[in-house]
């Protein structure tokens, strides 16, 4: 890629996230909150999106790193009073070191193998946070409200419930989440995952250990995850077993299909697409999951790339 | 030939898949800077062979020796950093990605060393490299264009390119003029010769017209076991070989 190319791309990126943080100036309150929890599962979306778009694993075990990163941030808070800085770093850890061993036994295997061991150590990541409910209180959860020190920005305190610290909290975390990734797409690893994608016993063959990459894939992705959960918890002041429900799982892989697999803004697109769908559905009629349905079948049918990746094959071929 | 001059060397080698035996105590011997050409009917057993030599199959028992190191357990990863490049019979490249992209993969593989090469690579560095193996292969002005939306023939030199840019020491041929037309193969034999000044060439071919060009040696296989070695010459006039292989 040469140098305009690159600053075309990297250019529309951060226009993307200036927009996103002019927006709270114009937001009504109640939009100026559902764009924060986007940012933040976006960042869930994005992380699901380097393992599924980016190296050809697709996994329904996600919500295991998601809540690994939500636990090992919100129990240090509940239980040894962390501050927020320090309990994202216990959660993006606590994601890392689930990934890498999750990683290391479930690479062994691939395609459809992969996706049912991922689900299982999933499922039994679940019934763990459940079984262990003296400690998590299962799917009733923990508040964390109370608990979180506010942050001192020069003087001023500003505490968790303020939704300015709520909406740019998420937009820092998104923000670096994005070029993050775009960063690793742009890289010569970037160039090894997608060929891993592509034919992967080709890759090997032209000298890369194919399984290393994709075991640094799987971290990068569930340090992602573990990063939208523990940023969840904190932002929103809520941890709980729901999370780590197989639901939790389908749902990026729902976000990145719809916003467009392989793109890096297409789990963005994805995530507040389906937002506001279910939003705006479950406003209308309390058969709102019907309403989903249908626009998902219809999406599948006519744009089976995504909504961006549709645009990237139509229209805008540099998009990376 | 003394042994320790070899480039390549297979011992007793063995391949079985299941009950059936694709490769039976074969020892080649392939020197450096030579062109050998790997000849015999279908199912002789040639692709098993090297499939073995460039670590896409493990060997049944055997060892494998390249430039005076046991590589037999050596993953194929590592042995294209020791500069064993394998083109595949049935064309494999990157058909989703563009031709430039195909050749970047191989080109940035040196240049990759260390941390910091691994997270950011002047792309210039690999962007010569990519131009200079296109140009070699006369793909240059096809670099943006994706992979499968190039002619079967094109897709061939792609896949050459590819192996160019990995900077091949032992370069593996299988069956590289399979569906060409006359002009692309005469084009290619000179391309393989041009190759050879710096690299040995491991030719695994089916045209005799290309064997006879290009080999300084041949080895005959069938059935799994090599029944003749020698100059294209004599294997041209051995009556053994010609029984099985030429079918005169």
């Amino acid at each position: 890629m040469n140098d305009r190319a690159l600053s075309r791309v990297v250019g529309l990126h951060l226009a993307v996230i200036a927009v996103l943080f002019v927006a709270q100036f114009v937001l009504p309150p109640y939009d100026h909150t559902n764009v924060a929890r986007i940012m933040v599962l976006a960042v869930y979306a994005l992380g699901y999106n380097v393992l599924l778009g980016y190296t050809g694993l697709m996994s329904l075990g996600h919500a295991m790193f998601f809540a690994a990163g939500m636990y090992g941030a919100g129990l240090p808070v509940y239980y040894f009073g962390f501050g927020a800085p320090a309990a994202l770093a216990t959660g993006i850890l606590c994601g890392i070191a689930v990934a890498a061993v999750f990683g290391l036994m479930a690479l062994r295997t691939s395609g459809v193998s992969f996706l049912i061991v991922s689900l299982m150590f999933a499922q039994a990541f679940y019934l763990a946070s459940l079984y262990f409910n003296e400690i998590t209180l299962g799917d009733q959860g923990l508040i964390l409200s109370g608990k979180l020190a506010p942050l001192d920005f020069g003087g001023a305190q500003v505490g968790f419930h303020e939704p300015v610290l709520k909406y740019n909290g998420a937009l820092l975390l998104f923000a670096v989440s994005l070029l993050g990734t775009l960063a690793l797409r742009l890289s010569p690893i970037g160039r090894v995952l997608i060929a891993i994608r592509e034919n992967e016993e080709r890759t090997r063959l032209l000298g890369y250990d194919s399984f290393r990459y994709k075991l640094l894939s799987l971290v990068v992705s569930g340090a992602l995850a573990s990063a939208a959960g523990a940023g969840y918890a904190l932002l929103f002041s809520y941890v709980g077993s729901t999370f780590a429900s197989i639901l939790f799982s389908i749902y990026p892989l729902l976000w990145s299909l719809l916003g467009g697999i392989g793109t890096i803004l297409g789990p963005l697109v994805g995530t507040a697409f389906m937002f506001y769908l279910v939003d705006v559905a479950s406003g209308l009629t309390s058969a709102y999951l019907l309403v989903v349905g249908v626009a998902l079948v219809v999406l599948v049918l006519w744009f089976p790339r995504g909504l961006l990746g549709t645009v990237r094959a139509k229209w805008l071929p540099w998009l990376p | 030939m003394a042994a320790v001059s070899a480039l390549l060397e297979t011992k007793a080698l063995c391949k079985h898949f299941g009950g059936l035996t694709a490769v039976h105590d074969v020892n080649l011997s392939v020197a450096p800077g030579e062109i050998r050409a790997l000849i015999g009917p279908n199912g002789a057993g040639k692709t098993t062979l090297v499939g073995m030599i460039c670590g896409r199959l493990a060997p049944s028992s055997g060892r494998i020796v390249y430039g005076g190191e046991d590589i037999t357990a050596t993953p194929p990863w590592k042995r294209l950093k020791r500069g064993i490049v394998y083109t595949f019979q049935v064309t494999s490249i990157f058909k989703g990605l563009s031709c430039y992209e195909n050749v970047a993969l191989p080109a940035q593989r040196k240049l990759m060393r260390g941390f910091a090469a691994r997270i950011a690579l002047s792309e210039s560095a690999v962007a010569t490299r990519v131009q200079a193996a296109l140009e070699s292969v006369g793909l240059a002005d096809e670099a943006k264009k994706q992979a499968d939306q190039l002619a079967y023939g094109h897709q061939r030199l792609l896949e050459l390119a590819m192996a160019l840019a990995a900077e091949p020491q032992l370069l593996i041929l299988d069956e590289p003029t399979q569906g060409l037309a006359e002009a692309e193969i005469a084009q290619l034999c000179a391309l393989v010769r041009t190759i050879a000044q710096r690299a040995t060439v491991l030719l695994i071919e089916h045209n005799m017209d290309v064997v006879l060009s290009l080999a300084s040696r041949v080895t005959v296989m069938d059935a799994g076991v090599i029944i003749g070695e020698g100059t294209p010459s004599e294997i041209a006039r051995d009556p053994v070989v010609q029984k099985a292989y030429l079918g005169r």
